[in-house]
């Protein structure tokens, strides 16, 4: 039976982050101390120590590739990593500096058998790069060390091809993940992280598009009302958030996954820009 | 009774739908072949030569050597596969978004910086019309 017991796993807390590869260059360079990106980094220091104190023993970690692992070929709407380790993507510019990303392959098992019973087509993949829709959130959640803090078990969203999944369907995929979750016979310490948006659009002549108002009332309804948010149609996101504002449906399924009681709300940051994008961030604690 | 395409009323915006995704499949796919070191050099060192081997249209050939993105995008590009060719020309995002926006290069950053384009004015085609 499923149930946050001492024998099985569960979902500790939930964050959220936007994941843009400006913030993963400016670092990698050695750039965080310019004042441009100071104002960036700040938001995450407290978030890094959150880290060392509350380190969870895997992150289920929800992004989007970039068309990097996925080209035309191949585009599957929900991707899960099933791989033992994962490696820093070439994306063009050459890999990001950053540690290989370990995996889990036996919690990644369980949970897409577990999904997929719930009606959820994941498509498992057992050979991926990962880019810097993964990468950017680890090193702004946990610095530069010579190894991530503990298993990482990537789950790709697409929202690169419309139509992406639906804000409803992604909320009730985060129900189905929580319940595989805690069917896992070990007390495993779980995070789930939701990453992309906020507002940004990076093509076309409406491109540099910010809605302050709108991420701020996002951010808010997460909070306090996901299933409500959930229920946003797609023009919304585009018309009022921009064409890639759309990648915000992935924080619906790390809220999901979250206990139906109120989270804590440990931290709230919200700043423009960072490149073309804004970057908003929350971390989400369930209550014990 | 045919599909509801809302997003085609938002300005300056072109969303990369089944419909642009098929056709820009070898345009995209061609981007996609940067992200090896070896095609990078082959590209840069005859660009033409590297897009013959493309079964691209003509027009997304000229829209490629002219780094027109905005006639890529309206020949099936997508922008995470076009941010390939930016990448090998060593440009950054904010340099490959800020060039389909008509803004220099200063002007686009200094709008970020100000907290980027508003919302308002920005919502339906209308409103750009009777600009």
């Amino acid at each position: 039976m499923a149930g946050a017991d001492r024998n099985h796993a569960r979902i500790t807390a939930s964050v959220y982050t936007s994941h843009v590869p400006a913030i993963g260059a400016a670092l990698d360079a050695g750039k965080a101390n310019e004042p441009y990106w100071r104002k960036v980094f700040g938001g995450y220091e407290f978030s890094k120590q959150w880290m060392k104190e509350n380190r969870p023993d895997v992150i289920f970690l929800v992004y989007n590739d970039h068309a990097t692992a996925f080209s035309l070929e191949l585009i599957p709407t929900f991707a899960i990593g099933c791989a033992a380790e994962f490696m820093p993507a070439d994306e063009g510019y050459g890999p990001r500096p950053v540690p290989k990303v370990i995996g889990h392959p036996e919690l990644a098992a369980h949970i897409a058998q577990s999904v997929i019973q719930d009606d959820f087509d994941l498509t498992i993949v057992n050979k991926m790069d990962v880019d810097h829709g993964l990468t950017v959130p680890l090193s702004l959640m946990c610095g530069q060390p010579q190894a991530w803090p503990c298993p990482v078990i990537p789950f790709a969203v697409n929202v690169v091809q419309y139509p992406v999944p639906s804000g409803r369907r992604c909320y009730h995929l985060g129900r189905a993940i929580r319940k595989a979750v805690e069917l896992y016979d070990e007390p495993l310490k779980v995070q789930i992280w939701g990453t992309g948006g906020m507002s940004h659009q990076l093509q076309g002549p409406r491109a540099g598009l910010i809605n302050r108002e709108f991420d701020n009332a996002f951010l808010d309804r997460l909070i306090k009302d996901p299933q409500g948010l959930s229920a946003m149609p797609h023009i919304d996101y585009v018309r009022e958030a921009g064409s890639e504002g759309i990648e915000l449906v992935m924080w619906l399924i790390a809220r999901g996954a979250m206990s139906d009681a109120p989270p804590k709300v440990v931290h709230r940051f919200y700043h423009v820009p960072a490149s073309n994008t804004a970057v908003g961030h929350l971390i989400l604690e369930n209550q014990e | 009774m045919s599909l509801n395409k809302p997003y085609l009323d938002v300005p300056g915006t072109t969303i990369f739908d089944a419909e642009q995704s098929r056709r820009g499949y070898h345009l995209n796919q061609f981007c996609m072949s940067l992200m090896k070191a070896e095609n990078r050099t082959r590209f840069k060192a005859d660009e033409r030569a590297y897009l013959e081997e493309w079964p691209m249209t003509e027009e997304q050939k000229q829209a490629v050597l002219a780094r027109d993105l905005n006639r890529c995008i309206a020949l099936g590009g997508n922008i995470y596969f076009l941010a390939k060719i930016g990448a090998t020309d060593g440009k950054s995002f904010q340099q490959m978004a800020g060039s389909m926006t008509g803004l220099s290069e200063e002007q686009y950053r200094d709008m970020m910086i100000r907290g980027g384009r508003p919302i308002e004015g920005n919502r339906f085609i209308q409103e750009w019309e009777q600009r």
